[in-house]
């Protein structure tokens, strides 16, 4: 099998070097990708979406066709997680462990005892490491401040480096890394399962929604000048409100997915352990 | 010689690109173990789209974000030229890309956690003894 | 409305899906009613399209309002005037056939199932109706995806099918990616109809052939052409039967539909079959892969691995027939394309009818279902025959195609090739039939007649797979006002 892959490699590395004769050189502005289609874009992106970042413009206004398909991807992706992975919610397992806070007993109860609801006993798993002081304290302080940024870099896209995907995969971070810290139980009790899958799909909603009240209007699918009556500004302001509309939707989708992910492969869908 | 020597070197880039597109493909054909697949199929989406954003770069250009364009809402007066800025629509083609590879790799994963918790090993040989012998 | 088609056409199906995600956390209910009534809404507008194109000619439709190349813009001509209500049909078709099977094959993840179902025909009807090349890449991830998830969740050994699937699927669009970027390097375009445009001048370019070379391997790794086809057989195998009666009938020939798209409207053919030894080399792939898909089929003892080898052959011959270079070939292909996905569906519909019932696939799961399932048998004949090629079913007509184009391009191999798999096919069908037929029922079940056992599969899986067969009869006796009326026009004038 090397020795067939060794083969392959170098026979497509090799069509692949041939071609590349007839490039046009590194970093030529007169190549024919830089003179052709792309001046349009960078010329004309202030006078007709108002937005400065020209990446974001063509990203989710000339292009944003393929940036709800993107969305959609990233969405199916956790989608298909979900239904490979995530076995079946009813059972409960067949021993569960409790843990005494003040005293560190560990109790192990079978299958039909239950335990009183007390705040002294905390559910742990098979798997259970004690609580780091240090790492919990500075996750708990980081985690808003991470979340704040987030935020920042969806609102900002238009006029810095950033945008829904950035944004949406720094807020999922942040939720990931209170699972990681603490436990996937207590990321699990503060962002339940049911709304994480409800959130992806909301997020991919917003986008094709925004859409489809522009066909509504009576132009064509994402033309957002349509939506220059609803909201009340002109035609071009109207297009950078309805990239700024786009990029929330993919945030959110973006964000739940991430969660959704994790929470899957990390537990390998039982959602009792994280890592 | 000499022009082949410079031509070599105008497109550096591309060879690198190649080269690591390359030892991802022979990764994703040669190697046993399924998570080293992936990290091959990783490394191969990623060569690609590296080659895509070195298509876009102009020499003394800056990144595509107008300078000086906020604040002046939509009669922006100063005249912007194309050569300032490098190629917008590589990036963009790539966010997409690199969006498609990450959910590809949690596919691929979620798969390869299957396969472990039912035949309990990633060695590709390994699995393949076990369906014979089934 | 309908200007709107073109978008109605993705979109209804995209945002049914998301509806489907959501409903099902509330009330498992209502996916099902609204999976179908998306997909019955798509197929709605695609024959709206169709009749829009017969009577307007190319239509086009700019996402966003951008003019192309600007934005991305929807294309749509006979070719896939033609293939859309194809894809939209069968997929219609499949969901009601097959809402038992889903219920009794995974009863508590129904609605996850049914969004990644219509996310799957969202990106396969997508890819037909683009006219952006970049687009079509976002799509065939959304497709390749999708599938990735729907075929993995059936036995054992589907894990491993799909993963190997997985690898040679991204591979492929891989390669399909940079093909379109070296286009792009040498362009500067990325729409399919302004890209024919500029290449002309720069058909010597070696990036322009790399491009073409590159993009073909991509485009065969994901149909399967031999001897890429090593995923197919296990992949559609052990995959749940709702999942291989979509998945079959429509990936390969949309990747079919995706290659003649890149032959005829993006490299003309006057640059695709210029280089006669790249299309020599091909057919001749081709006449491997018919007669290797037709042998290995025959070693097969399961209806379904039979059938998966059987698409193998099948897209040896559409390969064939749109490379052999001529018009008649051409419209073979094409013609191929709308038969095969209804042929293939019959056939995987009957299998998912014997799974619901019988529990399993083998020869030996078979004996004596002519009589207890008469419905499934008798629509499985008509498959049989449309695959052997007997008239008056519509596989009949586009072997004549195929084999006329082989006649007029001199390749006498390839006429031998699909005149030997039809023998094959027919020595592999009438084994089933006799097994079927003449064995007594009971053999290996542990059932027998007395006692009852098995009954024809219930009304909701059996009318559709009726419906199917008797449109293989129509689509064979209507075989002269498609080829005249459509895919006359889906060919450019320049093939001869």
């Amino acid at each position: 099998m090397k020795i067939i892959g060794f083969i392959i490699s170098i026979a497509t590395g090799s069509l692949l070097i041939y071609a590349a004769a007839d490039f046009p050189a590194w970093s030529d502005p007169a190549s024919p990708a830089s003179t052709y289609l792309s001046p349009h874009f960078i010329e004309k992106t202030i006078e007709e979406t108002s937005v400065p970042n020209i990446v974001t413009a063509v990203l989710a206004d000339y292009r944003g066709f393929d940036t709800m398909f993107e969305t959609t991807v990233i969405f199916s992706a956790g989608v298909v997680c979900y239904l490979l992975l995530r076995t079946s919610r009813r059972k409960e397992p067949e021993t569960r462990y409790y843990r005494h806070i003040l005293t560190g007993v560990t109790i192990e109860l079978k299958e039909g005892y239950k335990i009183p609801p007390s705040t002294d006993f905390e559910r742990i798993d098979s798997l259970w490491t004690p609580p780091d002081l240090i790492i919990r304290t500075v996750c708990r302080l980081l985690i808003p401040f991470i979340q704040l940024f987030a935020l920042y870099v969806i609102a900002h896209g238009h006029h810095s480096p950033g945008g829904g995907f950035q944004g949406g995969v720094i807020l999922g971070a942040s939720i990931i890394l209170f699972a990681i810290s603490f436990d996937l139980r207590a990321a699990i009790s503060r962002m339940s399962e049911k709304l994480v899958a409800v959130l992806c799909a909301v997020g991919v909603l917003i986008y094709a929604c925004t859409g489809g009240l522009c066909l509504l209007f009576g132009r064509n699918f994402l033309d957002y000048g349509a939506l220059a009556e609803l909201l009340g500004v002109d035609a071009v302001t109207a297009r950078s409100h309805g990239i700024l509309i786009v990029e929330i939707g993919v945030g959110i989708a973006v964000m739940a997915t991430m969660i959704w992910v994790y929470n899957n492969v990390s537990s390998a869908g039982k959602y009792e352990q994280g890592l | 010689m000499n022009d082949l020597v410079a031509t070599i070197i105008a497109k550096y880039n591309y060879w690198i690109y190649i080269t690591l597109m390359m030892a991802g493909l022979y990764a994703m054909i040669a190697k046993n173990n399924l998570v080293k697949k992936i990290v091959g199929m990783n490394i191969f989406q990623t060569a690609i789209i590296l080659f895509y954003v070195s298509i876009g770069v102009k020499k003394g250009a800056t990144i595509p974000i107008l300078e000086h364009a906020h604040g002046h809402g939509h009669d922006a007066h100063q005249a912007v030229h194309a050569t300032d800025y490098i190629n917008p629509l590589p990036h963009v083609l790539m966010l997409t890309a690199i969006v498609v590879g990450v959910a590809t790799l949690g596919v691929a994963l979620a798969l390869a956690i299957r396969i472990y918790n039912t035949y309990h090993t990633l060695e590709e040989d390994e699995i393949l003894a076990q369906i014979r012998e089934e | 409305m309908s200007q709107q088609y073109p978008a109605l056409l993705v979109i209804v199906p995209l945002l049914s899906a998301l509806a489907v995600a959501v409903a099902g956390w509330v009330n498992r209910k209502w996916c099902f009613p609204l999976a179908a009534a998306a997909l019955a809404v798509a197929a709605w507008s695609s024959v709206g399209l169709l009749f829009r194109v017969l009577h307007e000619g190319v239509v086009i439709y700019q996402l966003g309002g951008w003019p192309p190349p600007v934005g991305i813009a929807y294309y749509v001509d006979h070719l896939n005037g033609l293939v859309l209500p194809l894809v939209s049909i069968v997929a219609l078709l499949n969901i009601m056939a097959s809402k038992k099977s889903v219920e009794q094959e995974f009863p508590d993840k129904i609605c996850a199932f049914y969004t990644l179902y219509l996310l799957m025909v969202t990106g396969l009807l997508g890819i037909v109706v683009t006219g952006d090349a970049f687009n079509l890449y976002v799509l065939l991830e959304i497709a390749a995806l999708t599938g990735y998830g729907l075929l993995a969740i059936g036995e054992k050994r589907s894990q491993l099918a799909t993963l190997h699937y997985l690898y040679m699927g991204t591979i492929g669009a891989c390669f399909y990616l940079l093909g379109v970027g070296y286009l792009y390097i040498v362009t500067g375009s990325l729409n399919m109809v302004d890209i024919a445009e500029i290449l002309p001048d720069l058909y010597h370019s070696k990036a322009v052939i790399a491009s073409f070379i590159i993009c073909m391997v991509g485009v065969w790794l994901k149909m399967a052409f031999f001897p890429l086809h090593a995923w197919l057989p296990n992949a559609y195998t052990y995959a749940p039967s709702a999942s291989s009666s979509l998945i079959a009938p429509l990936v390969t020939k949309v990747m079919v539909y995706v290659m003649i798209r890149l032959i005829l409207t993006v490299f003309t053919p006057k640059f695709a079959f210029a280089a006669i030894v790249l299309s020599d080399a091909v057919v001749w792939l081709a006449v491997i892969a018919v007669v290797m898909g037709a042998i290995l089929a025959l070693a097969e003892r399961d209806l379904k691995k039979m059938s998966a080898y059987i698409i193998v052959t099948e897209v040896g011959y559409m390969v064939g027939g749109a490379w052999l270079g001529n018009r008649i070939g051409m419209t073979g292909a094409i013609l191929h394309i709308v038969n095969d996905a209804l042929m293939t569906l019959c056939i995987f519909l009957v299998v998912g009818n014997i799974v619901y019932k019988v529990k399993g696939y083998a020869f030996d799961d078979l004996p004596g279902l002519f009589r207890k399932m008469p419905f499934t048998m008798g629509a499985f004949v008509i498959g049989a025959m449309s695959i052997i090629g007997v008239p008056p079913t519509c596989g009949f007509f586009s072997k004549w195609y195929l084999i006329a184009g082989a006649i007029s391009a001199g390749r006498y191999d390839f006429m031998a090739a699909l005149l030997f798999s039809s023998l094959i096919s027919v020595v592999l069908f009438f084994r089933v039939f006799e097994i079927s037929y003449y064995e007594p029922f009971g053999d290996s079940h542990g059932h027998d007649d007395r006692s009852g056992g098995i009954d024809e599969a219930p009304v909701t899986m059996v009318v559709p797979l009726l419906m199917v067969a008797a449109i293989l009869i129509l689509l064979g006796l209507y075989t002269d006002y498609i080829v005249n009326h459509i895919v006359q026009f889906a060919i450019p004038e320049a093939l001869v």
